[in-house]
């Protein structure tokens, strides 16, 4: 056991932070152009410097780093301010399934192209009837000559206002059991008959989607893996989507609840800071040590990962715990601000959106109720429930 | 970095746990040489140790030896320790710490007794000590006076203080000041941070024993035809234990790394809570066995109370937590100060402690890792 960094780990964050430190652009304002662009630009200026898809092997382009290396960069890229990675389905979800199972002609296609940013990438899974039943989709291609027809509805699609290409399942074969007839298309959204619908979130921003297929031809060269064997492609995806231990997020996180320690001093509690009243304390202190124990889990999650290479349940008591951590954190975040709290521009609105956005924490990327299940019956090897 | 026990400390786990299979007594234990764990650069190798024996909820005075010889490496002469350390470790001699008043607060500064004087001699004056472990059987018991004084203190009377854990009994002992130990608040605070690590451990060894019982009972116990553990209702609570158990498991071996007093209240607030709610979840998943006398489940319940409040609890570690970082202004705080509007700023720029990994550096030899 060594809780520090090793030398090559602590150079690979020396480096990249000086790298972040020149480059990381000014915030967006509305006189830069579309948000977009400034997005797309953020990304081939990563891609120039050698930072993206670091994970990648380097065959492909990337930079093959570590686990530990990937958490660093996570890490870094918040410590830094950096704007979001729009390409960010494509780098860490798409691009690594494509390596996995992609033919060579799909590998010399796209994954240049999600590494500079040229294009970008949703992920077509859900559907309005098939969430935390995802293989009960229904959404159907139906052959036609060398293309697939594709009919049917997507929801919660992230990117899909923005995106290029759609790694999409749909359903190939409407009489075996329900894992055995799905496919994996990689589907180009400028294909006529598709449409896309902005979904608006009670914390007021839009970054789902609903995606409409109304008879889009789909080449069958577009097939990811094997006709009706797209079951297999999807669990590899969301493997790598969960591997991602959202180390990320927990420096949104820490800044979060560093704000919260700050303004416990200059919130009034019966006539005292709030953090001088011994339940305010308390609470702040509940939410301090969660957070420092799941980035302590975290570090563990990874060195598991990196000695078996293969992403499994590990994730998923990830997710369960990062998802719920922050939801206690706004809670004491509303309780500590009192009526402040809920002020669209008290700390500009981020108390409220914060407590409004954590509600979809514990639902999307798999609900708490399904990563139980997976822990349940994959690490502790209870029988199936269902 | 690698969060992760090196393969001789997990040869170590594994031996601790097969010799307290089959192996309870005193003298067999020692022999082991675990004692001699109690150097920081050992505190891992403690924690594995520690973790077998709370798995074992193992009875007897192992975890007061552990306190009272972090207390004698911390606050003990050189020839003091030379006296005392080697019968110690070999298992000849026991040992315990009193601290406890009767307003029972783990809270140092709090300790009122007037009871240890300086110099060699004692001024004759009596005190009791509540909550004392194991000090029916200890032949040395260390009390902790006004100032964090220590002294080597002689028992006029040892008096049962029965409590619902059994397999760690605690006694009110009147005490006449001995021979005094050099080392003052500093040197109790480490001790008692160590002995924290210590209990912690074992308090993660205890809910693994609860989660793997209780998980083996949902795989076979049937009821409506089918094992308990395939009804989501139960495999949730199982979830949760695992949980549970691992972030406790996560935060303790931290602070056996680096036991500073940030990480030892971070370990000992979490394991405070969730080994007894890792009991309560896996009493409910027994069902009605899990409430009887004859299930080993109730040892672990009620040591998991004692080990509850013993070296203070949740929430007494969460005040110590935020004495650390509410009110001093950490680094990351004053980072803050830039991208908040309008926030008034005490003057402080005290910054505390930081735990984060990558800013620890270990000094000493390490062993193994």
């Amino acid at each position: 056991m060594d809780l520090n960094l090793t030398p090559a780990e602590q150079s690979f964050r020396d480096e990249f932070r000086s790298w972040l430190k020149a480059n990381v652009p000014e915030p967006w304002t509305k006189d830069g152009g579309e948000y977009v662009d400034y997005l797309r630009r953020w990304q081939r200026k990563l891609f120039d410097g050698g930072w993206a898809g670091i994970a990648w092997p380097k065959q492909y382009g990337g930079r093959g780093a570590t686990l530990i290396e990937q958490s660093i960069f996570q890490e870094e890229l918040a410590l830094a301010d950096a704007p979001h990675l729009i390409g960010t389905i494509g780098l860490s979800l798409v691009g690594p399934t494509i390596i996995a199972l992609g033919s060579e002609e799909q590998k010399a296609r796209y994954l240049a192209p999600i590494l500079a940013g040229d294009e970008i990438w949703c992920q077509g899974f859900s559907e309005p009837n098939a969430g935390s039943d995802l293989a009960s989709l229904g959404t159907k291609a139906v052959r036609d000559g060398d293309a697939f027809v594709v009919n049917g509805q997507k929801i919660w699609t992230s990117f899909a206002q923005m995106a290029d290409y759609c790694l999409l399942l749909v359903r190939t074969d409407f009489d075996s059991p329900k894992h055995k007839g799905i496919t994996c298309l990689l589907v180009d959204m400028r294909t006529p008959g598709i449409s896309v619908r902005p979904l608006r979130m009670m914390s007021g921003d839009s970054g789902f989607n609903e995606v409409f297929f109304t008879d889009v031809r789909v080449p069958v060269t577009q097939v990811l893996g094997a006709i009706n064997n797209g079951w297999t492609t999807a669990i590899t995806a969301l493997m790598n989507e969960r591997a991602n231990l959202g180390t990320g997020i927990q420096v949104i996180f820490k800044r979060n609840l560093n704000a919260l320690i700050a303004r416990s001093r200059t919130i009034d509690r019966n006539g005292r800071p709030a953090s001088a009243d011994p339940i305010v304390r308390q609470k702040l202190a509940q939410a301090y040590l969660e957070l420092e124990i799941l980035h302590l889990n975290t570090n563990r999650a990874l060195t598991a990962l990196s000695k078996t290479r293969v992403p499994g349940a590990e994730g998923s008591i990830q997710k369960i715990y990062w998802s719920e951590m922050n939801q206690r954190m706004q809670q004491t975040a509303q309780e500590v601000l009192g009526p402040y709290g809920q002020l669209l521009d008290f700390d500009n609105g981020m108390w409220q959106y914060a407590y409004l956005r954590s509600r979809g924490n514990t639902i999307e990327a798999g609900t708490s109720e399904i990563q139980r299940n997976i822990v349940a019956e994959r690490v502790l090897g209870l029988p199936k429930s269902y | 970095m690698d969060f992760d026990l090196s393969k001789p400390q997990k040869l170590l786990k594994e031996t601790a746990r097969q010799f307290l299979a089959r192996e309870q007594s005193w003298q067999a234990i020692a022999d082991q040489g675990w004692m001699d764990l109690i150097l920081p650069e050992e505190l891992v190798e403690l924690a594995v140790v520690m973790e077998e024996m709370g798995r074992a909820c193992l009875p007897g005075p192992f975890l007061s030896n552990v306190f009272a010889t972090a207390l004698l490496r911390a606050a003990a002469s050189p020839e003091q320790q030379a006296r005392w350390l080697p019968p110690i470790a070999a298992g000849e001699m026991k040992a315990t710490v009193a601290i406890l008043e009767e307003g029972a607060s783990w809270d140092l500064d709090a300790i009122g007794s007037s009871f240890v004087v300086g110099g060699s001699s004692t001024n004759g004056e009596r005190r009791t000590k509540y909550f004392v472990a194991d000090a029916d059987v200890a032949d040395l018991i260390f009390c902790v006076g006004a100032e964090c004084a220590v002294s080597a203190a002689s028992a006029l009377s040892i008096e049962p203080m029965p409590s619902m854990d059994e397999t760690r009994k605690l006694f009110e002992v009147t005490l006449e000041g001995g021979e005094p130990l050099p080392g003052g608040r500093d040197a109790v605070r480490a001790a008692v941070d160590i002995a924290t690590v210590a209990l912690s451990a074992e308090m993660v060894g205890g809910m693994q024993w609860v989660l793997d019982t209780t998980v083996e009972y949902a795989k076979t116990r049937q009821q409506f035809g089918r094992a308990i553990g395939s009804f989501q209702a139960v495999q949730h609570q199982c979830a949760d234990m695992l949980l549970m158990t691992e972030s406790a498991r996560s935060a303790m071996y931290y602070a056996a790394f680096a036991p500073t007093p940030l990480a030892v209240s971070v370990a000992k607030a979490y394991c405070s809570d969730a080994y007894r709610e890792v009991c309560n979840r896996g009493i409910q998943v027994h069902g009605g066995i899990g409430f009887t006398w004859e299930h080993r489940l109730q040892l672990y319940t009620k040591r998991s109370k004692s080990s509850e409040t013993t070296f203070g609890d949740a929430t007494f570690h969460r005040e110590r937590i935020a004495s650390l970082v509410v009110d001093e202004l950490s680094t990351d705080v004053q980072n803050i100060r830039r991208a908040t509007d309008g926030v008034h700023h005490s003057s402080s720029d005290r910054s505390s402690a930081s735990v984060h990994p990558d800013r620890i550096v270990r000094t000493g030899a390490s062993h193994g890792g």
